[in-house]
């Protein structure tokens, strides 16, 4: 079956079955490797992309789901204007691994789509979702409320 | 300024956060196939047979058993007594039987049913009183002083039993390996924190040539211990695989599979008995350590070894008898948990601690302030404490930060008048640095740097960055050490075909140890090039009228020359640095770091779930390198050390585990930690590289004891077990 994905602004004809997981399609369909599989049951949230701006775990979405939808994954952030909020987010040592980075920069930056100022009490609320087995979530909070380091 | 002591951004970092950087399982090699593990599903059981149709499987599927092996069925580690696949018997759940791979990842999984595998139940072992009448996997001594005389003559006697529960790993990206024959050589490419320790452990099972062999690391998304020893086996499956099928084979666990089939944190149940004088001066500590090793060795030895040189904890003890044993049970093999025993033995002493203030009438500070170490005290082993032991000043500096000692009174007086609700709790911790004894003397890892026709130096080591941030202290040291400019310096990727084998990256010896053979090599690489009288700073020669020319002229010219020079240093302990592995007396650590911590914590009084809402870390690490990730080391440590005390917990019904996903086994959210607040109280040690001593281990020391306090701060319910969970506190209550 064929069904038409958009994926960080690029639409393609993706040959697959309807059920297949969105993050599969992602990562061995379109070699979009920067959405991680952290637990493949959506408890971790290192799969997250964005679908029509909405955090959305992609181990849990079939295919069939993404017809007509807008996808964008953790290259198509990289590649648009969240420059300055990567190079903060590795600044305040918010990355560490990695592993959960990419789900976790997806969630935050939706977030400051929306609250561009957010407190540590709404950065909170938004990662709820992502686990970090690194960091201890404070370089991720510093990086997201814009807290300098030291 | 030498950039020691700035924080660049890491140079993996803008690779993590734009997707780009490469694990194992973002990799796919031409023809690659997937592999899969048939598992036992009993914790003891007699293997009659395996079988595989072929005709039940996809097409093409191969299956490898033990009868196929080409050499030892042993994975080598400290011997070579784990089986690579069971062999007659299973010792624990999960245990591997066989392997199949097959052209997809879908068609690997489809194709374990095709084995039949038929198996004889027999009784297992399963807990550590039942295990205690066996004969353990290994067992240790330590005595000092006379414990029996001390302990007839103190005043106050007094015993407690401390336990401490499995802890997952959970790294983020779970194991993975993809192997490759070819030409009669073998390709390993994963996830994992020891490349050579895989390599050893292929050229065992294989019996091929070292030279035959080569294993590389790929970006390693979280080890914390958990990646020092499996990544062994699981290279050594996927290189059975690849040998079978004639293609590259990919293995990467899913997350189910990572939990049940991969080592733990050892469980332990420790007992004091604790000699007191009546004004509160430590006298005597006599106390049984029982961790529960699971089904194989593997690292237990080493890390009952770390566990008896912690279980003092950071006091003066005239006299000490330490029995510890690993016990063995058809569970997982617990091995390699960040602290590496440490923490176990630590919350023990630490409780110990509270328990005697309390008989004391002596609030937490003070019974520790009355028995702390100072420089120049002797350890039980006999070792004389060096200048920068710390543990008063991390002591004090936590209760000027934080005001432990008036808050902890006022709670404790507030919980009589009005119930439950919050509490703090303190705790004083160390961690040795480097390797254990005579570890590191036995390793002599050797660091090369070498110069490039390009005029650059190239450092080789096999040290893997799994999150901790190697990446970015090494070359900090080595421009720092050079005198080097921010391009004149580029390190090697761990790959055992190009690099020296300069160790494990383990046992917060990297930025300790090999950092300071980067620091050597570098430097006698230098002062060879700019050759007598010149020298270099910011990566220019300077002589004595001021810059000469860019270091990385005279770099390339002496190439023209010289050639590709190399220096290469292997790591010497200080002469003093000697450990009797027999009396168990000696420095078994060149320095120690130290911790206190400070936790607060909020419980409900209705489910007595108790969730930490502040912590405060005071560390002496000797002089941070790069002081975001050194904080960055300790905010995640004692993140880890709040989730093993409060909410990890690893459920296990008839050797099988009830909690194998991460739905069930909880490590925490942002919304169960605090805010974490780090304080380095730096002072340089000589040893390390410009003064550095370890980190990665001491955060994960202090939490557990730290909140247990608080949360009996809060409730007055005893704390002796973790993780304290509302079911276990309301046992306690009852």
């Amino acid at each position: 079956m064929k069904i038409p994905l958009s994926v960080n602004g690029r639409t393609s004809e993706i040959e697959g079955h309807p059920m297949e997981r969105l993050l599969d399609v992602l990562r061995e369909g379109l070699g979009l490797t920067g959405t991680k599989e952290g637990c493949g049951e959506g408890e971790c949230g290192a799969c997250t992309v964005l679908i029509d701006g909405e955090p959305t775990l992609s181990c849990l979405v079939p295919l069939f789901q993404c017809e007509g939808r807008r996808i964008e994954t953790v290259e198509g952030i990289a590649a648009g204007p969240a420059r300055d909020f990567l190079e903060r987010f590795v600044a305040t040592g918010g990355v560490q691994c990695g592993a959960c980075t990419p789900g976790i920069v997806v969630t935050a930056w939706a977030l400051l789509q929306r609250n561009p100022a957010p407190s540590r009490e709404e950065a909170r609320e938004a990662l709820a979702g992502n686990l970090c087995r690194c960091t201890g979530y404070e370089g991720i909070l510093r990086a997201i409320c814009r807290e300098t380091d030291q | 300024m030498n950039g020691i002591g700035d924080s660049p951004p890491r140079p993996d970092g803008f690779a993590k956060v734009s997707g780009a950087a490469r694990y194992v399982d973002d990799v796919t090699l031409p023809g690659m196939w997937h592999g899969a593990t048939v598992r036992s599903p009993y914790p003891h059981a007699r293997v009659r047979s395996v079988r595989f149709d072929p005709a039940a499987a996809p097409e093409g599927t191969v299956c490898v058993t033990a009868a196929d092996l080409p050499g030892p069925n042993g994975v080598q580690l400290l011997d070579d007594g784990w089986p690579i696949l069971a062999d007659g018997h299973v010792l624990h759940v999960a245990e591997p039987v066989a392997l199949v791979a097959a052209p997809t990842r879908l068609a690997a999984r489809q194709a374990l049913a095709a084995v039949q595998v038929e198996y004889e139940p027999l009784t297992p072992v399963l807990t550590l009183e039942e295990a205690a009448s066996l004969p353990p996997l290994y067992e240790l001594r330590l005595e000092s002083g006379d414990v029996d005389a001390a302990l007839a003559g103190a005043e106050h006697v007094i015993e407690g039993t401390w336990s401490t529960g499995h802890q997952e790993h959970i790294y983020i990206e779970c194991q993975g390996m993809i192997a490759t024959f070819e030409d009669g050589a073998l390709t390993v490419l994963g996830s994992m924190q020891c490349p050579y320790y895989v390599h050893r452990a292929l050229v065992h099972a294989f019996g091929l040539p070292e030279d035959k062999v080569r294993v590389r690391a790929s970006v390693v998304g979280g080890g914390f211990g958990g990646k020092e020893d499996f990544p062994s086996a699981i290279a050594i499956h996927a290189a059975l695989l690849a040998r079978a099928c004639g293609r590259p084979v990919k293995m990467v666990y899913d997350r189910h599979e990572d939990i049940v089939g991969t080592s733990k944190r050892h469980p332990a149940v420790i007992r004091h008995r604790t000699g007191v004088s009546a004004d509160g001066r430590l006298l005597a500590l006599d106390a049984e350590i029982l961790m529960d090793g699971g089904a194989y060795k593997t690292l237990s030895p080493v890390v009952l070894s770390r566990a008896l040189l912690h279980a003092f904890g950071p006091y003066r003890w005239p006299s000490v008898r330490l029995q510890g044993k690993v016990l063995r049970t058809h569970t997982a093999p617990n091995s390699a948990f960040r602290g590496f025993g440490a923490p176990q033995v630590q919350f023990a002493v630490e409780r110990q601690m509270d328990l005697v203030g309390r008989a004391l009438g002596l609030d937490p500070f003070e019974i520790r302030a009355r028995n702390v170490v100072e420089p120049g005290d002797r350890l039980p082993t006999g070792q004389v404490l060096d200048e920068t032991t710390s543990a008063r000043l991390c002591l004090e500096e936590a209760e000027r930060r934080t005001g432990f000692r008036a808050r902890w009174r006022e709670l404790e007086a507030s919980r009589e008048r009005e119930g439950t609700k919050r509490g703090i709790g303190l705790s004083l911790y160390f961690h040795g640095a480097g390797f254990t004894g005579n570890g590191e003397r036995k390793m002599k890892s050797p660091v090369t740097a070498r110069l490039r026709e390009d005029g650059r130096i190239e450092v080789l080591t096999a040290m893997t960055d799994m999150g901790q941030g190697c990446a970015a202290v090494f070359p900090q040291i080595a421009r720092a050490a050079g005198g080097l400019g921010e391009d004149d310096v580029i390190f090697a990727e761990p790959d055992t075909g190009d690099v020296p084998d300069s160790g494990p990256t383990v046992a917060s010896r990297t930025t300790m140890i090999v950092g300071s053979l980067i620091a050597r090599t570098v430097a006698e690489l230098r002062d060879q090039i700019a050759g007598e009288g010149l020298s270099v700073s910011e990566g220019w020669i300077v002589g004595p009228a001021g810059r000469v020319e860019p270091f990385r002229d005279a770099a390339r010219r002496h190439f023209e020359t010289a050639g590709p020079v190399e220096i290469t240093h292997r790591h010497e302990p200080p002469e003093w640095q000697t450990f009797d592995e027999s009396t168990y007396q000696g420095a078994a650590y060149p320095t120690y770091a130290w911790g206190a911590d400070v936790v607060e914590v909020e419980v409900d009084p209705d489910t007595l779930a108790a969730r930490p809402i502040a912590a405060t870390a005071v560390c002496e690490v000797g002089r941070a390198i790069h002081p975001t990730l050194c904080k960055g080391q300790i905010e995640g440590g004692t993140l880890q050390a709040l989730g093993w005390a409060l909410l990890e917990e690893v459920k296990l019904q008839d050797g099988r585990y009830l909690n194998d996903r991460l739905a069930t086994y909880i490590i925490p959210t942002v919304k169960d930690s605090p805010q974490i607040d780090v304080h380095l109280l730096e002072r340089a040690w000589e040893g390390g590289p410009f003064g550095a001593k370890g980190v990665g281990a001491l955060p994960m020391d202090g939490g557990a004891p730290a909140v247990a306090q608080a949360v009996e701060n809060a409730t007055g319910i005893p704390v002796a077990e973790i993780p304290a969970t509302p079911e276990k506190l309301l046992r306690a209550l009852s």
